[in-house]
C-alpha cells in the first residue's frame, strides 16, 4: 500500500503525537482485513509532531467518539482518491460501553448487564461522568 | 412522574416550596391524615437502615397510607441474585411510591430508567441522601427562621461525610452563607466539594480548631470522626477528642446557635449537652418525618 494514496477510506489526521495506538486499539483496526498505516511523529505545522491513521476501506463506526480520545484530531474521508469530507469529531453527549466504570463501589461493579454509560459534564474540560455513580472517567 | 435520586434534582423553589409544604403540616397536622388513604409506599431497603426506615414509614402512616417492603437484602430477592430492575419492576405493581436504600452508588438511577412509580433514594453508599439534606434545610428553617445569612459550621470528618457536601452544596444557594470548615488535616473537604463555594463566590474558612470559632457560628453541624478514616491508631487517638463537643466547648458559643447531627450518634457529642436548648438533632429527626410527608405528597401530585 502507498501510504499517501487511499482511494476509498479515512485518514484520521493530527493525533496528538503518541496517541494513534490508543485509537487504533479503540477502532479494533486489528480486526480489519484492510491495509491500515500508522503514522508516527510524523511533523506538523501545527503540532510540532503527530500522528496519522490511514485506512484503506470506509468503516461503519461512530468516529465522533473519537472526539472523546482527542478532540485535536480531523478526519477526512476520501471516495474515488478525492477528500470529500474534512471534519472535527465533535464531543459526544454520552458515550455507552466505550469505557467501563472503575469505580468499585458503582452499582455496574455488580450489576454486569447494565450498560456503562458516561455523561459529557464539562466540555471544557473533556469531562464525562458516569450517570450512576457520577464518578469521573479516565481512558 | 418524576424521582428523587440527588437533591440537586429539586429547584431551589422545589426545596421552599416543600419546607413550606412540611411546616404547614407541623402546623396543621389534621388536615394531611387522609392525603394518601389507599396508597401504598414500598420501601425497599437493600441496606439496613433503621432509623431512615422507619422516618420514611411514619411519614406515610401519617398521611394516612399503607407500606410494604423489606429492611435488609437477605429477606429480599435481591439475596437470590434478582437484578435491582428486576426487583422495581415487580414492586411498581404493588406500590404508588418506592423509597430505597442500597449500598451501591447509582442503584437509584438504575431503579428511575425501569420505574413506572415515582423513586425516592434513601441512601445509596456513600453517594447520595437527599432526604437526609432536606432535613438538615427544614431543620435549621424552623430553628433559626430563616435560610440565608448564617455562619455554619461543620465540623468533624468532612472528607467521606456525604451529609455534609449535599448541605454545602444545597446552602450555598441561599444569599449570605458562610461556611466555617472544621476538621483534621487528613479529613477535609475534598477540592470537588469546594467547587460550588468558588463558582457562587461563597466566603469559607477552614481551620482544625473548632474551640477558635465557636464564637462565630450560627450553625454547628457534627459529624462522627471514624476511627477506621486514619491510617494510624495514633494519629486517631490524638486527634479524636479535639472534634467531640463537650459543655466547655460551648461555653463561647452563641446563645442561639443550634447544634445539628445526621446521627446516630456515636461519641462526638457528649450525652450532658442533650439537654441543652441549643441542641436539636432529636428534634432534627422529627423534622425529617415532616419533610418526607411533604415530599412524598409531591411526587404523588397529592394537593391539601
Ligand atoms: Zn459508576
Amino acid at each position: 500500500m502507498n501510504i499517501d494514496s487511499i482511494n476509498n477510506g479515512i485518514v484520521i489526521d493530527h493525533i496528538k503525537a503518541g496517541q494513534a495506538m490508543k485509537i487504533y486499539d479503540f477502532l479494533e483496526l486489528d480486526k480489519l482485513d484492510c491495509a491500515v498505516a500508522i503514522i508516527k511523529n510524523a511533523t506538523s505545522n501545527k503540532q510540532g509532531k503527530k500522528d496519522i491513521i490511514k485506512i484503506d476501506s470506509q468503516l461503519d463506526v461512530d468516529l465522533n467518539a473519537l472526539g472523546y480520545i482527542d478532540p485535536s484530531i480531523t478526519i477526512n474521508i476520501i471516495v474515488d482518491g478525492v477528500r470529500v469530507k474534512k471534519y472535527h469529531p465533535e464531543l459526544p453527549l454520552t458515550i455507552t460501553n466505550i469505557i467501563r466504570c472503575k469505580n468499585p463501589r458503582c452499582i455496574t461493579s455488580t450489576e454486569q448487564e447494565l450498560p456503562h454509560v458516561f455523561k459529557l459534564t464539562n466540555r471544557e474540560k473533556d469531562e464525562y461522568r458516569c450517570i450512576y455513580c457520577e464518578s469521573r472517567a479516565s481512558i | 412522574m418524576r424521582h428523587i435520586t440527588s437533591i440537586t434534582d429539586l429547584s431551589l423553589t422545589e426545596i421552599d416550596q416543600l419546607i413550606e409544604t412540611a411546616q404547614d403540616i407541623i402546623e396543621h397536622p389534621v388536615k394531611y391524615r387522609d392525603l394518601c388513604r389507599y396508597k401504598k409506599l414500598a420501601t425497599l431497603f437493600f441496606e439496613p437502615s433503621t432509623r431512615t426506615r422507619l422516618s420514611f414509614e411514619a411519614a406515610m402512616y401519617e398521611l394516612g397510607g399503607q407500606v410494604l417492603g423489606f429492611s435488609e437484602a437477605n429477606s429480599s430477592s435481591a439475596a437470590k441474585g434478582e437484578s435491582v430492575a428486576d426487583t422495581i419492576r415487580t414492586v411498581c405493581c404493588y406500590a404508588d411510591i418506592i423509597a430505597m436504600r442500597h449500598p451501591k452508588e447509582g442503584a437509584p438511577t438504575v431503579a428511575s430508567q425501569v420505574a413506572s412509580v415515582p423513586i425516592i433514594n434513601a441512601g445509596d453508599g456513600g453517594h447520595n441522601h437527599p432526604t437526609q439534606t432536606l432535613t438538615d434545610l427544614l431543620t435549621i428553617k424552623m430553628e433559626k427562621g430563616h435560610l440565608d445569612n448564617l455562619t455554619v459550621g461543620l465540623c468533624g470528618d468532612l472528607k467521606f461525610g456525604r451529609t455534609v457536601h449535599s448541605l454545602i452544596t444545597a446552602m450555598c444557594r441561599y444569599p449570605g452563607i458562610r461556611f466555617v470548615l472544621i476538621s483534621p488535616e487528613e479529613l477535609k473537604v475534598p477540592s470537588y466539594v469546594k467547587i460550588p463555594l468558588k463558582e457562587g463566590q461563597v466566603p469559607y474558612s477552614q481551620t482544625t480548631d473548632l474551640m477558635s470559632v465557636m464564637p462565630e457560628l450560627d450553625i454547628l453541624y457534627m459529624t462522627r470522626v471514624q476511627r477506621e478514616r486514619f491510617f494510624n491508631e495514633a494519629d486517631y487517638i490524638r486527634l479524636k477528642d479535639s472534634y467531640i463537643l463537650t459543655p466547655e466547648k460551648l461555653q463561647s458559643a452563641k446563645d442561639d446557635l443550634r447544634i445539628l447531627h445526621p446521627l446516630p450518634r456515636v461519641n462526638e457529642i457528649s450525652t450532658a449537652i442533650d439537654a441543652d436548648p441549643r441542641a436539636v438533632y432529636f428534634k432534627q429527626a422529627l423534622y425529617g418525618k415532616y419533610i418526607r410527608m411533604a415530599l412524598i405528597l409531591m411526587l404523588l401530585e397529592v394537593k391539601a
